[in-house]
C-alpha cells in the first residue's frame, strides 16, 4: 500500500465522504454532459425520422439523408464524442489529483498542528 | 471450386491455433490466463477487444438483416458500436481502478457478499450461453454454405476446434490470437466489398435505385429456383408473396404445405379469405385448402384477392388494399417461381421477389422490423436501450478492460475501440444495401444472412468470386471463433475463477485453478454445441439482441449503480438484477416460442412487441427495484462505503486504487 492510501486511511470519516462527494461530483459532470449530447442524438433521430419523414427521406448523394446520418456520419460523431471525453477527463483527473493532494497536505499539517 | 473458400478457413483456423500456441509458451501463471498479466499495450487490446467484440452477427448477421428490413436495422451497427461510449463514460474507468478481475469480483468487493457473487457468476453464464448460440449459428451458416457440410457436422467440428485452442491458451494466448482476427475481418469485410460493387455499382447506388422507385420490389429470374426450408425451421419456412401481381410456381419435388393464408394480418370485420381464392391450381390435381399436399408436377398460380369488409372493398390512399398469399412449408422441398403469365411466358419482367419488402418500407424508417407489431417508435427505442446498455452488460467485453495497466489507459483503448469499431460496422450495411438489388433469390430462401459469403460469387470471373468468397468466409469464421474464444474464456473463468476458486475450494493452489479452468472450458464447450444445434433458425443478429436485452437489464444497472450510487445495498442490486434479468429472459423465451409456434397464445400485439423487445421496460424496472429495495435496506450499506467509492472514482496518482484480487 502507497503512502497516500495511508494518508486516506487516516482521513476522518467526515473529510472521506466530502472528498467522495467532491470526486464523484467532478467525474460525473464531466461524463453526464458528454452523455446528454449523445442521448439526445439517440432520441432525437427515430422522432426526426417520424415528424419529418420528408427531410429524412431528402436524397443526399444517392443516399437518403436518414440513411447517410445514421448508416455512416454517426461512426465519427461517437468518435469525436469520445475523443472529447478522453482529452478532458485525463485533464481532469490531472488536476483533482493536484487540488486534493493540496487539500489533503494542508489537512494533514492542520492535524499535526493540532496534537 | 469448393476448395478455394475451404483453403482460406483452414488458412485462418491454422493461423489462429499457431499463433495461439506461440503464444501460449509465454503464458504461465493464472493470473496470464485470466486477465493476461494486465500488461498488454493500449492499441493491441484495443485490436484484442475488437477482434473479440466483432462477432458472427456483426460480421454477417448485420448485413442480412439490413438486406432483409433495411433502414431500421442500421441500429444495430449503430448500437454495437455507440454503446462503448457508455461504457467509456460511465464505465471503464472506474472499474479498473477497482481492480477485480470479473464482474463477480466486482459486486464481491462492492458489497461485501459472498453470495452476490454466486448470483453475478450465474448471470456470467446465462448471458454468455445466450450469446453462443448466434456465433454458433454463424458457423454453421458459413460453413455449410460453402461446403455444403450439414449444420450440426459444422458446429461439432469448429466446437471442438476452439474448444482445444482455449483450453491450451487461456487469455493471453488468445488476446494475441482475437488481436489478428481483428485485422483478419476488417480486411474480409471491405476489399471484397470493393470488389463486387465495381460490378454491381455503389453504396448509394443501390440506394438511390430504391428511392426512384418507392412501390418496386427486386424481381428475380425467371424460372428462378427457390429452395424452402421445413416446418423445423419456422418462421423461415414461408413464401410471402406480393399484392402487386400473380406469380406462377410449379413443384418439381411436390411438397408439403403446412399452412396458405393471406400475407396482411387481416382486421377485426374483414371477411375471411380461403386459399380457394390466393390459390388457383393450373396443372395437375391439387384442391387447395389451408394444409395440403401439392403432387410433383402441379403448377399453380398465386393471386392477389382484394380483401373485402361488410360486402365491400377497402381502401386505402384511393387504391383497394389487396393481399396475396403467405405459403409455409411443411418439409423443406424445392420450387421454380415463373412469371405472372405462365410457365413458359418470359415476357415483361421475372417475378416480384417473395418475402422482400417494397423499395419505399425497405429504405425508409419504421419499415417492417419495427411496425411488426405496430409500434414502430417503442420498438426503435427499445431496440437502442438494449444495444446501448447491453454492451456494458456483456461478460467477455468487461473482463477485457482489467488486461489494461491503469484506468487512463482504459479509456484510452475504448477510445481505439470505437474507432476500430466503426470502421467496420460502416461497412456491414453495404453489404446489405448490394443483397437487395444483386442477390434478391436470398429473400425466396430465407437466407439473407449468407449475403456476405454468396454476394462475390457473382463475379463474372469465377475463381476471383471464389477466392473473395473465401475471404468473406474466413472473416465471418474468424469472427465466430474469437467471439466463441472470449465467451469461453470469460466462462471457464468463471467457473474456474469463482466458483470453484472462491465458493468450492479457496484454498485451492493456482495449478489446481488452471486445471478447473480446461475442465471448465471443455464443459462449456460441450454444452454450447448442444445449445448451437437448437437455433439453426433464428436470425443470428436478433439472437445477439436478445443478449444484450438480458445483459442491459442486469449487469447493465448493477455497474451503473454500483460505481455511482453510494446508497446501493447488495439486497437491492440483487433482486434489481434478478428482476430485471429474469422477467427479461422469461419474456424473450416467449417470444422464441410463439414465434416458433410451440407456443400459441393470443396475445394484444402490443404485449408482443413488448417481449421481442424487453429492454424498454426491463432496464427501467431493474434500475427502479435497485432503488427502491437499496432505500428500504439503507442500514446494510458497508461501513466503509466512502473508501471503496474512493477507489472507483479518485484519479491513480492519489493512491487509492489496490487492485481487489492480490497476485
Amino acid at each position: 500500500m502507497s503512502e497516500e492510501a495511508n494518508v486516506a486511511g487516516a482521513l476522518t470519516p467526515q473529510a472521506r465522504a466530502e472528498l467522495v462527494q467532491r470526486l464523484m461530483k467532478r467525474q460525473a459532470g464531466l461524463s453526464l454532459r458528454v452523455a446528454a449530447v449523445f442521448v439526445v442524438l439517440l432520441i432525437g433521430i427515430p422522432l426526426f425520422n417520424l415528424y419529418a419523414p420528408e427531410k429524412a427521406a431528402t436524397s443526399e448523394f444517392g443516399f437518403t439523408f436518414a440513411w447517410l446520418f445514421l448508416g455512416v456520419v454517426f461512426f465519427p460523431i461517437t468518435w469525436l464524442l469520445s475523443a472529447f471525453f478522453v482529452t478532458r477527463s485525463d485533464a481532469l483527473e490531472a488536476e483533482i489529483a493536484r487540488s486534493e493532494r493540496e487539500h489533503l497536505s494542508t489537512a494533514k499539517s492542520a492535524e499535526g498542528a493540532k496534537s | 471450386m469448393t476448395w478455394i473458400p475451404l483453403f482460406f478457413v483452414v488458412l485462418v483456423t491454422a493461423a489462429t491455433v499457431i499463433i495461439g500456441i506461440v503464444a501460449t509458451k509465454k503464458s504461465k501463471s493464472a493470473s496470464d490466463f485470466f486477465v493476461a498479466g494486465r500488461t498488454v499495450g493500449v492499441l493491441m487490446n484495443a485490436s484484442a477487444i475488437s477482434g473479440e467484440y466483432l462477432s458472427a452477427a456483426s460480421f454477417m448477421g448485420i448485413a442480412g438483416l439490413v438486406m432483409k428490413n433495411g433502414y431500421d436495422a442500421l441500429w444495430y451497427p449503430v448500437g454495437y458500436a455507440a454503446g462503448y461510449l457508455f461504457l467509456l463514460l460511465f464505465i471503464a474507468g472506474p472499474l479498473r481502478r477497482f481492480g477485480a478481475y470479473t464482474i463477480p469480483d466486482f459486486a464481491q468487493g462492492r458489497f461485501d457478499s459472498p453470495e452476490f457473487r454466486r448470483i453475478a457468476v450465474s448471470f456470467v453464464l446465462f448471458i454468455g450461453f445466450f450469446y453462443t448460440m448466434p456465433q454458433m449459428k454463424g458457423a454453421g451458416v458459413t460453413m455449410s454454405s460453402i461446403l455444403g457440410w450439414p449444420y450440426w457436422v459444422v458446429i461439432l467440428i469448429v466446437g471442438t476446434v476452439i474448444t482445444f485452442n482455449v483450453a491450451i491458451g487461456g487469455m493471453k494466448g488468445i488476446t494475441v490470437v482475437q488481436a489478428f482476427q481483428y485485422w483478419a475481418k476488417v480486411f474480409a469485410i471491405s476489399v471484397p466489398l470493393f470488389v463486387v460493387m465495381s460490378v454491381t455499382g455503389g453504396y448509394n447506388s443501390q440506394l438511390e435505385q430504391a428511392a426512384e422507385s418507392p412501390t418496386g420490389t427486386p424481381r428475380l429470374a425467371f424460372h428462378a429456383e427457390v429452395k424452402v426450408k421445413g416446418k423445423e425451421a419456422a418462421p423461415n419456412n414461408i413464401l410471402s408473396f406480393s399484392s402487386l401481381e400473380p406469380v406462377t410456381i410449379s413443384f418439381p419435388e411436390g411438397a408439403d404445405i403446412a399452412k396458405v393464408g393471406p400475407a396482411r394480418k387481416p382486421e377485426p370485420g374483414e371477411t375471411a379469405i380461403k386459399p380457394t381464392e390466393l390459390l388457383e391450381v393450373i396443372d395437375g390435381d391439387a384442391k387447395p385448402a389451408a394444409s395440403m399436399h401439392m403432387p410433383a408436377g402441379s403448377v399453380i398460380r398465386v393471386n392477389p384477392v382484394t380483401v373485402m369488409k361488410n360486402g365491400a372493398p377497402i381502401f386505402k390512399d384511393m387504391r383497394h388494399v389487396r393481399t396475396s398469399a403467405k405459403i409455409e412449408f411443411a418439409t423443406a422441398t424445392k420450387v421454380l417461381l415463373h412469371s405472372a403469365y405462365g410457365v413458359q411466358n418470359e415476357t415483361g419482367q421475372g417475378p416480384i421477389t417473395p418475402n422482400a419488402p417494397s423499395n419505399k418500407a425497405w429504405l425508409n424508417p419504421f419499415g417492417p422490423f419495427t411496425s411488426k407489431w405496430g409500434f414502430p417508435l417503442l420498438t426503435t427505442y427499445s431496440l437502442i436501450i438494449a444495444l446501448v446498455c447491453g454492451t456494458a452488460g456483456l461478460p467477455h467485453i468487461l473482463v477485457r478492460f482489467y488486461t489494461n495497466p491503469d484506468g487512463r489507459s482504459a479509456k484510452r483503448t475504448t477510445l481505439w475501440v470505437m474507432v476500430m469499431l466503426g470502421s467496420f460496422y460502416v461497412f456491414t450495411p453495404m453489404w446489405g444495401a448490394i443483397g437487395r438489388f444483386a442477390m434478391p433469390l436470398l429473400y425466396a430462401n430465407n437466407a439473407t444472412d449468407s449475403a456476405v459469403v454468396k454476394l462475390p460469387t457473382l463475379l463474372a470471373d469465377k475463381t476471383l468470386g471464389a477466392v473473395l468468397s473465401g475471404i468473406t468466409s474466413a472473416g465471418a469464421f474468424a469472427a465466430f471463433m474469437s467471439t466463441f474464444s472470449g465467451l469461453l474464456v470469460s466462462m471457464s473463468g468463471a467457473f474456474a475463477h469463482d466458483i470453484y476458486g472462491k465458493i468450492m475450494r479457496p484454498e485451492s493452489t493456482s495449478a489446481q485453478r488452471l486445471k478447473a479452468f480446461k475442465i471448465a472450458a471443455v464443459g462449456v464447450g460441450v454444452i454450447s454445441m448442444g445449445l448451437g444445434l437448437l437455433v439453426e433458425s433464428f436470425d443470428i443478429a436478433m439472437m445477439v439482441g436478445w443478449a444484450f436485452a438480458i445483459g442491459a437489464a442486469s449487469y447493465f444497472p448493477l455497474l451503473l449503480l454500483g460505481a455511482w450510487w453510494k446508497g446501493l445495498t447488495k439486497t437491492g442490486a440483487a433482486a434489481g438484477m434478478l428482476l430485471g434479468g429474469l422477467c427479461s429472459l422469461a419474456a424473450i423465451v416467449g417470444h422464441m416460442l410463439l414465434d416458433k409456434k410451440i407456443l400459441t397464445l393470443d396475445l394484444p400485439p402490443l404485449v408482443r412487441a413488448l417481449m421481442e423487445q424487453p429492454a424498454i421496460w426491463g432496464v427501467p424496472l431493474s434500475l427502479a427495484t435497485m432503488w427502491i429495495v437499496s432505500k428500504a435496506t439503507s442500514s446494510t450499506v458497508p461501513n466503509d462505503i466512502d473508501i471503496k467509492m474512493l477507489r472507483l472514482h479518485a484519479p491513480e496518482e492519489l493512491g487509492f486504487s489496490k487492485d481487489y484480487i492480490e497476485s
